[in-house]
């Protein structure tokens, strides 16, 4: 294992600004697994360690095939996450809506240049993602349809889910979206947590990733937890929103096989507990997504569920 | 005249409260009416449009005989980012101008921007006022996308703002209120000028008076406006018009020159200075003659951090300024 410092700069009464690579493995570059970018994305993060923990394992033991090399960035913005701040501390931006960075911009588009410079070459690009709305994902891969998607590719994660949408305006300045304009394939990886740490949805994570990197010759391992994928495009999620707003009892979670008319949540005035919307599944299907706070405002997207149909 | 106070859009919120955006409506008496719609407060801590909106209001009601239209005002797009001084929507963190057009039957956020669309979508003219941000003060000025050009320029130069800076299409910036809108047809005019959690009331009657003449011009106002401005133009739809004053290193910058004005090359523009060792970490100097039309106003700085924008002397000469 080699470490390396990928991007640093001086702070005014902070610590140097750095970000910090682990390396395994000699040659091609291979495959590079990116976690959190963000102040909360501790669940990323996590990932990215245990992915550490165990390719230093697998490299003593000889199992990192000749010629690979791996590359872990466990976190882009360790500033952010050292302030409990989702965006960067001083101006609030998202590194990763600022890819592919620019060396002579503003700081964040510094910072992701100064990370993509380091991993634009390699084969495959894995982010371990967040969702925007705190919640719980199914695990799933999810890849932007750019017409040049390979799903085979994704399969080789072995998880449950394999879903692909629609690039949004947004999305040209994410890492996924870079990466594959500088022919790296790329995967965004959802693990069931982003602020809280969810061991079992972690290891499910680190599976698939040393399954992905079996599959493709990088790495001699025994696949653990493979399953078949299921394709879903996003567009055929069927989003459950709340009608009225206050506190949210949710009786289903994600993962779980729900039935048309089934009662999944409750919401309740907060001052009297009286019910103000019982909420129901308007399908047959699997709960991919679940809302996860005690508040839920009018209009929140409460569940996502695949249809049974559109499986 | 007949003035109200109505709700854009009305809707609970989780604890004893309720979400709303209101407008405020001048409207003469009579048919076949020409509409403007005077917008701020998208982000919430932009301030410099809320005096322009009384400003507007209470010239209007001085001189309500010399109204002939429709005059709506809309002071606080993102009312709990103004409440709480947050930039984007507190709660979701989200930048309320990359939400549009929006979702009638999305989240909060998206409901209430394809809200906002349909209540501005049939108005002649609609003027989105910004005031930069915390960091930075702008020279008075009106920004146009380079796809809605020919639609624009023609009320930019109304404005009575001393610059109209043209740039470049960018993805990104098509979740904006202003895209969105002009992309429907709705001539759309978005403004940038002072620095954020501040009023600069000499910037507020700048706008007012180019507001009056943008109504003069629709046949709003039939009163006597004040003589505008010319602005500069910068066509920099390739992004060569403009020089960016990135800070080498982090510390505190401490400035010396104004926004608006002229510089030449090597002029120290500010410095960057360490309070810890007592040293000059960086002086900022201009690369090249030009109008220094921003400056930074926030002294702590990153590595990377805007300091300031030199808009060339190629664009000055082209302007015979
Ligand atoms: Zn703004």
């Amino acid at each position: 294992m080699k470490i390396s410092e990928i991007y640093s700069f001086k702070g005014l009464y902070r610590d140097d600004f750095r970000v910090t690579g682990y390396e395994f493995g000699e040659g091609e570059k291979s495959i590079c697994i990116v976690g959190s970018l963000r102040g909360n994305e501790y669940q990323q993060m996590y990932v990215c360690s245990m992915l550490v923990k165990k390719l230093k394992k697998l490299e003593e033991a000889g199992k990192i095939s000749k010629g690979s090399s791996i590359m872990i960035i466990p976190c882009g913005n360790p500033y952010s996450v050292n302030i409990k701040k989702r965006f960067w501390s001083i101006d609030n931006t998202d590194i990763n809506r600022m890819f592919p960075g620019y060396g002579l911009g503003e700081t964040t588009q510094r910072i992701a240049d100064g990370i993509f410079n380091v991993i634009k070459e390699y084969k495959y690009g894995v982010q371990l993602a967040s969702f925007y709305m705190p919640g719980h994902f199914v695990p799933q891969v999810r890849m932007m349809k750019t017409g040049n998607e390979n799903i085979d590719l994704a399969r080789k994660f072995g998880l449950p889910y394999i879903v692909l949408h629609n690039p949004r305006p947004f999305d040209t300045t994410t890492l996924n979206y870079n990466w594959q304009i500088w022919d790296t394939e790329a995967f965004s990886i959802y693990t069931s947590s982003t602020e809280k740490i969810n061991k079992e949805s972690a290891g499910q994570g680190v599976d698939s990733v040393l399954n992905f990197m079996a599959k493709e010759g990088i790495l001699d391992y025994e696949s653990s937890g493979f399953v078949a994928s299921k394709i879903v495009e996003s567009e055929n999620f069927v989003t459950i929103r709340s009608n009225s707003a206050g506190f949210l009892d949710s009786i289903a979670k994600a993962g779980d096989k729900v039935i048309k008319g089934q009662v999944i949540a409750y919401i309740s005035d907060p001052y009297t507990s009286d019910v103000l919307q019982t909420v129901k599944s308007d399908y047959d299907g699997i709960i991919v997504f679940a809302y996860d706070s005690p508040l839920a405002y009018m209009n929140t997207a409460l569940f996502k569920i695949i249809p049974e149909k559109s499986q | 005249m007949i003035e109200s106070i109505s709700d854009v859009v009305r809707i609970p919120l989780p604890v004893g409260e309720e979400f709303f955006i209101k407008k405020h409506r001048l409207e003469a008496e009579g048919k076949a009416k020409k509409r403007i719609c005077i917008v701020t407060g998208i982000h919430g801590d932009e301030l410099e449009g809320q005096y322009v909106c009384y400003e507007v209001a209470h010239r209007i009601k001085l001189a309500q005989e010399n109204l002939n239209g429709i005059v709506d005002i809309y002071p606080a797009m993102n009312p709990f980012g103004i409440d709480s001084i947050t930039r984007g929507i507190p709660a979701f963190d989200l930048d309320m101008n990359r939400i549009f057009p929006g979702n009638s039957d999305g989240d909060m956020n998206e409901y209430l921007a394809s809200e906002i669309i349909k209540e501005l979508s049939d108005a002649d003219v609609v003027l989105d006022i910004h005031a930069s941000n915390i960091f930075l003060t702008e020279t008075p000025q009106v920004r146009i996308n380079e796809v809605s050009v020919s639609s624009l320029l023609p009320l930019a130069v109304k404005s009575n703002m001393d610059l109209v800076w043209i740039h470049g299409a960018s993805t990104v910036l098509e979740s904006t209120l202003a895209y969105s809108l002009n992309s429907k047809g709705t001539k759309t005019l978005v403004v940038e000028m002072g620095v954020g959690m501040r009023i600069t009331e000499e910037y507020g009657e700048q706008l007012t008076e180019g507001i009056f003449s943008i109504m003069s011009e629709l046949g709003i106002w039939t009163g006597e406006i004040c003589r505008t401005r010319q602005p500069i133009i910068a066509q920099d739809n390739d992004g060569t018009d403009v020089c960016y004053l990135n800070a080498a290193c982090a510390g505190v910058y401490m400035k010396e020159r104004k926004q608006g004005s002229f510089v030449h090359k090597g002029d120290t523009i500010g410095k960057i200075i360490s309070p810890l060792s007592g040293e000059i970490l960086e002086i900022v100097r201009a690369p090249e003659d030009g109008l220094l039309f921003t400056v930074r106003e926030y002294p702590v700085v990153d590595e990377g951090s805007l300091m300031g924008r030199i808009l060339k002397q190629k664009v000055l000469s082209e302007n015979n300024v």
